[in-house]
C-alpha cells in the first residue's frame, strides 16, 4: 500500500505524510473519503492561484500568444497543462483565456454560437470562481469571448480578444498525417498538395467543398487551419479590429491572428471562396436572412412529429434581434457598412426580406 | 549547348578510407571497399547532357545507375555521403550544394525524375489528374481552368484514357501509374527528364507503347533526357548517347549505335552478346 491511498476500511494510523512533498498538494489525513469531504467549509479552491493555473504556468502560455502574434499563423509550442476537464473539450482555450483574464475583465464563452451550452457555462463558470471575473452573454459588452466553432455576427472591436478553441492545429493533415513532413512544408511555404486537395474538390463537386476548418493563408506566409469555424466566418478574421488567439489543448499548439493581418482563404482565379447559403431561408425566431443559420428540428405545434426550421446560430444576437429586426452587425461602432463577413446588412435587400415571420 | 554537366560524381554508403576509390571499380572488379568496407555505389563519373539530347546508362543490377541518376536529378538519398558537381545552363555553382529552395524550384520546374518505383513518384491517393496537377499547382498555378487544360492535354499526349482522369491513382493499372509519371514529369515544361527504369514491371506489348509514347514527346518537346536502364534495346530505343556502367563506373561511353555495334570493353561485348 502506498502511501498516499486511503480507502474507506482503512484505519487510520499515525502514519506521518511527507508534508514537504513539492507541489503534490497537502496530503488530508482522514478516516474516510466522506469524512473528508465533510471536513471541508469552503469551495475547495484554497491553495488555488488566481485564474487556476499558477504563476508561471501563465506566464508560458503568454510567452507563446506574443510569438504566435509575431509570427502569424505560425503554430507556436507550449506546455498545455492539465485541466479540470477532458483535453479536446477546450483545454487549449481555457488555457489562454485564463492567462489573459484580469479582474477587470468581462468574460464571455460560446459554444457552437450558443452561451447556454453545458460547456460554455462551466468554463464561465471556472473564470467566475478561479479569476473573479465578470460574465457576460453579450458580445458586445465583452472583453475576452471564448469560442468553439463560431465567430460572433456582431463585429468585434479593437479592444477585444477573441480565443478560439482548436481540435486539429495544421491544416495540412488532411493532406498528409505526417507531422514532420508538414512542419517541413510549413517552413517552405511548401502548400502543393493542399492545392491538389482543393482541385480534386472542385473535381468532384465543381466548387470547393470544405464545410469548416477552411485552409487559410495567414499575411500570405503559412497556412493556417482556422479551427472548426464555418467558411461564413473566415472572413471576418481578415483585416479585422481584433486579436484573434488559436489554442489547442490536447496538441499544445498555440497561434495566432493578429489585428489588422491579412487573411486569405485558398481559392482558385477562376473558383472563388464561397459561404455558406442559405437561399429562401430566414431565422424563425427573429427573421433575420443575414446571419448563419443552422437547421432545428424542433416538435411541431399542431401535430405530432417534428419540423425542421432555421434559427441563428448565434444565439446572443439572435436575442437582440427579436427585439429590433432592424439592428445592424456594427450597430455598437461609430461607423457603418464595416466589413465583417458575408452580407453586412448595410444595403436595402437583406432589410427587406427581414421580418416576414413576424 | 550542354544542358548539364557533371564532373567526378560519388555516391557511397559507409564510412569511407583513403583507400576506397583504388581499390574499387571495374579493375577491381567490386563495389565494395575491401579495406573499410564502404559501397561506393557510383565514382569517378563524368557526363555531359546537350539540350534535346537523349542519353542512355545501361549496366547490370547494382552497377550504379540509379545512384547517379539521383544525383542528376538532385533527388539525395539521406543516408549516402556524396560528392562531386553537377552544373546546370543558367544556374551559378554546383547544383549538388544548393539549399532546399532552390532544389525545390529547380525540381518543379526544369528537371523532372521519373521514379523506379512508382509509390515514389505519385501519390496513389490522389487522383491521376491530381497527381500531375500537383506539379502545375506546386510551380503557382492558380486558375483552376488552366490546370485542368494542361491536365487534359498531357494525358491525351501521354496516351492515359480521359474518362479515367478523375479516378484515384490507386485504381490504375501499371502501365498508366507509368504515362501518369511521364505526365507529371512534363507537366511544367522540365528541360531535362530522368527516366528510371521507365518499363519495370511493364509486360512487353505495353512497354513498347510507352516506350513509342515516350521517344514521340520527347522530340515534339524537344525535352533532353536521361535513360536509365538495365534493358539494352530500352536505350537502344531511346537514346542518341549511351555510357555503360559496371561496379560503380563509367566504363564505356559512346554514340548509342557505335556501343551496339563496335563495344570496345569487355564487359560491353558480353552484355550486348548475351541478349543478341
Amino acid at each position: 500500500m502506498t502511501d498516499h491511498t486511503t480507502t474507506d476500511d482503512a484505519p487510520s494510523d499515525d502514519r506521518s505524510f511527507d508534508d514537504s512533498a513539492p507541489d503534490g498538494g497537502m496530503p488530508v489525513s482522514t478516516a474516510s473519503v466522506d469524512a473528508a469531504l465533510e471536513s471541508l467549509d469552503d469551495d475547495g479552491l484554497t491553495g488555488y492561484n488566481y485564474a487556476y493555473l499558477d504563476e508561471h504556468t501563465k506566464r508560458e502560455v503568454r510567452r507563446s500568444m506574443l510569438k504566435a502574434v509575431a509570427i502569424p499563423g505560425h503554430q507556436v509550442p507550449y506546455a498545455s497543462r492539465p485541466m479540470p476537464l477532458a483535453r479536446g473539450w477546450g483545454t487549449g482555450g481555457i488555457q489562454a483565456s485564463l492567462s489573459l483574464l484580469g479582474p477587470e475583465d468581462r468574460f464571455k464563452v460560446i459554444d457552437q454560437g450558443a452561451d447556454e451550452s453545458v460547456n460554455a457555462a462551466n468554463i464561465r463558470r471556472l473564470a467566475e470562481t478561479t479569476a473573479e471575473v465578470e460574465t457576460t452573454t453579450d458580445t458586445t459588452d465583452a472583453d475576452l469571448i471564448q469560442s468553439r466553432h463560431r465567430i460572433p455576427e456582431e463585429v468585434l472591436t479593437a479592444g477585444q480578444r477573441l480565443v478560439l478553441q482548436v481540435p486539429i492545429t495544421d491544416a495540412l493533415r488532411k493532406v498528409d498525417p505526417s507531422d514532420a513532413a508538414n512542419r517541413r512544408r510549413h517552413a517552405h511555404k511548401n502548400y502543393g498538395k493542399m492545392w491538389v486537395h482543393l482541385y480534386e474538390n472542385v473535381v468532384e463537386y465543381g466548387e470547393i467543398n470544405i464545410a469548416s476548418r477552411y485552409p487559410t493563408m495567414v499575411a500570405g506566409r503559412y497556412l493556417m487551419d482556422p479551427s472548426p469555424i464555418p467558411r461564413w466566418d473566415v472572413p471576418k478574421l481578415d483585416d479585422a479590429d481584433h486579436l484573434t488567439v488559436l489554442a489547442a489543448g490536447r496538441e499544445a499548439r498555440i497561434y495566432a491572428v493578429p489585428p489588422h493581418t491579412a487573411v486569405e482563404p485558398l481559392a482558385f482565379e477562376d473558383r472563388d471562396f464561397t459561404v455558406e447559403r442559405f437561399p429562401e431561408q430566414a431565422c424563425h425566431a427573429c427573421g433575420s436572412t443575414d446571419t448563419y443559420l443552422v437547421e432545428v428540428s424542433e416538435e411541431s405545434a399542431d401535430e405530432d412529429g417534428f419540423e425542421t426550421r432555421y434559427a441563428c446560430n448565434d444565439s446572443s444576437f439572435c436575442r437582440k434581434r427579436r427585439e429590433n429586426p432592424e439592428l445592424p452587425k456594427d450597430h455598437h461602432l461609430d461607423r457603418e457598412g464595416v466589413d465583417w463577413g458575408p452580407e453586412t446588412p448595410d444595403g436595402d435587400a437583406s432589410t427587406a426580406q427581414r421580418g416576414g415571420s413576424e | 549547348m550542354t544542358l548539364l554537366e557533371a564532373e567526378n560524381l560519388q555516391t557511397r554508403y559507409g564510412p569511407g578510407c583513403s583507400q576506397c576509390i583504388a581499390s574499387t571499380g571495374d579493375g577491381a572488379g567490386t563495389n565494395q571497399c575491401p579495406h573499410c568496407d564502404t559501397v561506393v555505389a557510383c565514382a569517378e563519373a563524368d557526363l555531359g547532357v546537350e539540350a534535346g539530347e537523349v542519353l542512355g546508362i545501361v549496366g547490370e543490377s547494382g552497377s550504379g545507375k540509379s545512384s547517379l541518376a539521383e544525383l542528376l536529378a538532385l533527388e539525395r538519398d539521406e543516408d549516402a555521403t556524396t560528392a562531386g558537381e553537377v552544373r546546370y545552363a543558367g544556374h551559378d555553382g554546383n547544383l549538388l550544394d544548393v539549399d532546399y529552395e532552390t532544389r525545390h524550384a529547380l525540381r518543379t520546374g526544369e528537371i523532372a525524375l521519373v521514379h523506379q518505383h512508382i509509390r515514389d513518384g505519385l501519390n496513389l491517393e490522389f487522383t491521376g489528374g491530381g497527381n500531375v496537377a500537383e506539379k502545375l499547382l506546386s510551380a503557382g498555378n492558380r486558375s483552376y481552368e488552366d490546370v485542368r487544360d494542361r491536365v487534359r492535354t498531357l494525358f491525351e499526349a501521354t496516351e492515359i484514357p480521359l474518362a479515367r482522369m478523375d479516378d484515384p491513382a490507386s485504381t490504375y493499372s501499371g502501365g498508366m501509374q507509368r504515362r501518369v509519371q511521364i505526365a507529371r514529369a512534363l507537366a511544367t515544361d522540365p528541360d531535362l527528364i530522368v527516366l528510371d527504369e521507365p518499363t519495370t514491371g511493364l509486360d512487353v506489348s505495353v512497354q513498347a507503347r510507352v516506350l513509342d509514347m515516350f521517344r514521340r514527346v520527347q522530340r515534339e518537346e524537344g525535352v533532353a533526357a536521361i535513360v536509365v536502364s538495365h534493358d539494352l534495346s530500352v536505350v537502344r530505343l531511346l537514346a542518341d548517347r549511351t555510357l555503360v556502367m559496371r561496379h560503380g563506373r563509367i566504363v564505356e561511353s559512346g554514340l548509342t549505335d557505335r556501343v551496339m555495334e563496335d563495344p570496345h570493353h569487355e564487359y560491353t561485348q558480353t552484355l550486348i552478346n548475351s541478349v543478341i
